[in-house]
């Protein structure tokens, strides 16, 4: 076990966690925070996302030794309020099936944006291949995703 | 329903067993209520006092309304279709409602709180609508009764009481209290769909916002006060059971409180059909966090044993039948052999005229084999629940398709009254079929009983995706005779599958064939199944409407135009009984979609392939539009028309259609579950190819037929019929035929 301070969502939190527990679950069983879901555990279906820093990042596999002073955002934190572009599109183009992998998919296409404005079809769909949807709703992310980029 | 929409009290009673025991006239302050007020960007300001009409609605002070959902919310949606139908009736402003998940109660909501078969919506048709409109009668007679005025002179427009003659007029809110006393009316007379202001119009997904912030709805965020969490480690093979080993060792690693083997289903005697359990006796593992016990759980190896043949007296709707489960270690290889082998035991299931006669004197007899794997459903929410039993009683949270029949699994293995059962339902991460098989609900409260605790069991995603409940790996082999001039004379289907086969031969060809022939076989494993997404439909409907479009191939005929020849024979001179579908609305899809589609128009680089199908009694056609690129197939479009009767909320609807569609695609092209003695070699998505985004049609274009008909499944008929005509398109495209699924993944793992 070890004390680990951590920035989430511009907030300080302390954390006693062995140093392998990955971040996804310090989220969900230490912080509460249960936004960030749990998928495959192998950084594989992109349930777990989260950004660090910029980055879009699978937290499943992401040791909270490795954070560091790295900061981290979670679906909770992407906006005060619940509207951020992407996260407005999503509601307004009723993107959500079951609804359980998109937070992820938010997370992934938000740091997508952040880095591409304006991205072409290809980059939406090469960016968002990491992200499983059993549901289905490909075609509604995509589309959600432009409709972020044009109200940026 | 009636042929004037109005429906008698008794009936409706009868159907929905709403009034029993004076509770719809109970006037109730439901202080546990905290209800979503977060829709949208506003907050509805919440009433002083709720007034309960029914267990479908409740009305507060200030006119805001509370609509039950009663059924498991599985991404179906129905958690805002289900309560669109209360609204039309009771005649609101959707704006003021707020929609909440009924817990299960049986004896409230009938016919019952199932996700199954797409039957949500048409099953509750009638039950959801007259619960709002008994209400707003109820509404209306209490003005009445104030304002001293003909109850017929009233008038509701969206939450509103109006009596045009004296201008007065009030809010439902006002009239709440007083209404909810007020008998229950004997009749009520329902709005023709002319007059339907929700009802087909797309409302927007009651949670939708709560999904895109990351709010706890789902089995796996839920949590309580001194929750432990559990998990589970069964045998890495089918065939093999745990042995009782020494665990000592995980039991004091950190974190964990308690490690012990339990028997899930000792009672072989008497099981439903939801209690399919491959693997009955697992070691549970209790600790404090997830990865804690996941730790515990790697480090532990086990003892296995290979199990003798199991018979399990299985309860399926009220038929006792033996299931057995052989001893041994499969391997797909095996599997492979023994369904291309004729099979021994072969059972007619119907047959019209004289097929095999016809077979002979037939100038062309065209024969092809068409096969699928087991497929894991792969919900994204691995499978989990809550339990919490103590003092004789059993609370039971989480994500379950079957809430009633598990419940009384629950109640027999603990031997706890059914009324000291308790289960509350979360938002599913995805069904699919997978949670209608409850073993985890039980293992759950098997684990609480023991730990004295409340507990939350999690599986892995490798737990979830090696503890079986497959769909069935399916074969059928299609013939069709034809005479001289290549007319169809003769049809043969004969449907196989490991453990079952997906033959539905009262479908489509029958009834359209002169001499036909449907015949089945099976054969036995320890492989567990169960129903998965349009179960049998998705595998069948691929194979014969890819056959079909051979069939128009070889009779030198465009493949919409011969099945329409089809069906004007199945609709003017059907052959045989019980054909099992409507020949004008199945013609009535493949020609919208030939409107939709332009089908006949070319366009360079463009293969196209059409299929039509029906299930859970709607009815889809598809035509699929392919290009090449590096070899490799795109699926550049798909037009898609739908009858499934009344469209509830079309946004919805197509969401789902579209979903079902990218669905059964990704699942023919790219998915399969293989073994080696009898171990799974796929546990996890790094072996286990879901369709991802990149591949997913670039643009779906769905059509509704409309009408007037009362609703059908929606959640599940727009998949099937997609393959056949994706396997149709692929040979446009590049020229051979695809047979065996999954069609893009090399050394295709079951039959080549």
């Amino acid at each position: 076990m070890a004390t680990y301070e951590l920035t989430i969502n511009g907030k300080q939190y302390k954390v006693d966690a062995d140093p392998s527990t990955p971040v996804l679950w310090i989220l969900r069983d230490h912080l509460d925070m249960v936004g960030t879901k749990f998928g495959c555990g192998l950084a594989q279906c992109g349930a777990c996302t989260i950004h660090l820093g910029d980055m879009a990042t699978r937290s499943c596999v992401l040791p909270v030794s490795s954070i560091g002073n790295q900061e981290i955002t979670t679906i909770e934190g992407l906006s005060d309020t619940g509207d951020h572009p992407v996260q407005k599109a999503w509601v307004d183009l009723d993107v959500a099936q079951c609804g359980y992998c998109q937070a992820g998919q938010i997370m992934t296409a938000a740091a997508l944006l952040k880095r591409n404005k304006n991205p072409s079809d290809e980059e939406i769909a090469s960016a968002m291949d990491g992200n499983i949807c059993r549901c289905g709703t490909y075609l509604r992310i995509k589309a959600a995703v432009k409709t972020a980029a044009a109200s940026l | 329903m009636s042929a004037n929409n109005t429906i008698n009290r008794r009936r409706f009673i009868q159907v929905s067993a709403l009034a029993g025991g004076g509770m719809l006239l109970s006037f109730n302050l439901l202080s546990g209520c905290k209800p979503a007020a977060t829709r949208g960007a506003a907050a509805l300001e919440l009433p002083k006092e709720w007034f309960e009409f029914n267990g479908y609605l409740k009305i507060g002070d200030n006119g805001l309304i509370t609509l039950m959902s009663p059924n498991p919310e599985i991404g179906q949606n129905v958690k805002t279709s289900m309560p669109m139908m209360v609204a039309e009736e009771l005649d609101v402003n959707w704006k003021d409602v707020i929609v909440e998940q009924a817990s299960l109660n049986t004896d409230l909501y009938k016919p019952m709180q199932i996700a199954g078969g797409s039957t949500s919506v048409s099953a509750s048709w009638n039950a959801m609508r007259i619960a709002g409109a008994t209400a707003r009668d109820m509404l209306k007679q209490a003005a009445a009764n104030e304002w001293k005025v003909p109850v017929s002179e009233i008038e509701t427009i969206e939450g509103k009481l109006i009596h045009k003659a004296s201008g007065k007029s009030a809010g439902y809110g006002a009239f709440a209290s007083a209404a909810s006393k007020l008998a229950v009316p004997e009749k009520v007379t329902l709005k023709k769909p002319k007059d339907f202001k929700i009802i087909g119009t797309s409302r927007k997904n009651v949670d939708g916002q709560k999904i895109a912030t990351g709010k706890p709805l789902f089995g796996l965020d839920y949590k309580e006060e001194g929750m432990l969490i559990a998990m589970i480690v069964h045998p890495p093979a089918f065939g093999l059971q745990l042995k009782e080993s020494d665990i000592s060792a995980i039991k004091s690693m950190p974190g964990i409180t308690d490690a012990f083997f339990i028997d899930v289903y000792p009672d072989r005697k008497k099981k439903q059909w939801c209690d399919v359990a491959a693997f009955s006796k697992i070691l549970a593992i209790v600790g404090k966090t997830t990865w804690q016990v996941m730790q515990a759980k790697k480090s532990f190896k086990s003892e296995t044993e290979p199990i003798k043949t199991i018979t399990d007296k299985v309860d399926v709707f009220g038929t006792m039948m033996d299931v057995i489960t052989p001893a041994g270690f499969e391997n797909t290889t095996t599997h492979k052999e023994q369904m291309a082998a004729t099979p021994k035991q072969v059972k007619t299931v119907r047959k019209d005229g004289d097929p095999e006669g016809a077979f002979k004197k037939a100038s062309v007899v065209i024969e092809r084999h068409y096969s699928c794997p087991f497929l894991a459903h792969n919900t994204m929410e691995p499978m989990n629940f809550f339990a919490n039993v103590k003092d004789g009683k059993a609370m039971l949270v989480g994500p379950v398709q079957t809430p009633s029949f598990m419940e009384q699994s629950v109640s027999d293995r603990l031997g706890i009254p059914i009324d000291k059962v308790d289960v509350k339902m979360t938002r599913m991460g995805g069904g699919f079929g997978r949670r209608l098989y409850g073993h985890f609900l039980v293992e759950a409260a098997i684990i609480s009983d023991r730990v004295k605790a409340p507990v939350k069991l999690i599986y892995t995603r490798e737990d979830d995706m090696t503890t079986g409940v497959y769909r069935p790996a399916y074969f059928a082999t299609y013939r069709a005779a034809l005479d001289e001039n290549k007319n169809l004379i003769a049809f043969h289907v004969r449907a196989g599958g490991i453990p079952e086969n997906a033959l539905m031969a009262n479908r489509y060809p029958a009834g359209a064939v002169e001499n036909y022939l449907a015949e089945e076989w099976a054969i036995p494993t320890n492989i567990s199944v169960g129903a998965f997404r349009a179960p049998a439909s998705n595998f069948i409907a691929g194979a014969e409407q890819s056959f079909l479009d051979e069939l128009a191939e070889a009779m030198g005929k465009d493949p919409i135009e011969m099945r329409l020849e089809l069906f004007e024979k199945a609709k003017s001179k059907p052959v045989g009984k019980d054909n099992d579908y409507n020949a004008d609305r199945y013609a009535g899809v493949l020609k919208l979609v030939k409107e939709k589609s332009e089908w006949g128009k070319t366009e360079p680089g463009i293969a196209r392939g059409v299929a039509a199908y029906f299930c859970h009694d709607s009815y889809v056609a598809h035509v699929v539009d392919i290009s090449m690129k590096d070899n490799k197939p795109v699926i550049e479009k798909i037009t898609t028309a739908v009858d499934c009767g009344i469209v509830i909320n079309p946004d919805a609807a197509t969401n789902l259609s579209e979903g079902a569609v990218t669905d059964a695609i990704g699942h023919a092209m790219y998915s399969g579950m293989t073994f080696t003695n009898g171990v799974p070699d796929q546990s996890n998505f790094d072996k286990y190819r879901m369709i991802r985004n990149s591949e997913a049609p670039k643009k779906i274009e769905t059509h509704f037929v409309k009408s007037e008909t009362d609703p059908t499944g929606m959640g599940e008929p727009s998949g099937p019929p997609v393959i056949g005509a994706l396997a149709n398109a692929l040979y446009k495209a590049m020229g051979k035929r695809f047979y065996a699924q999954p069609f893009m993944v090399e050394n295709q793992p079951v039959f080549s």
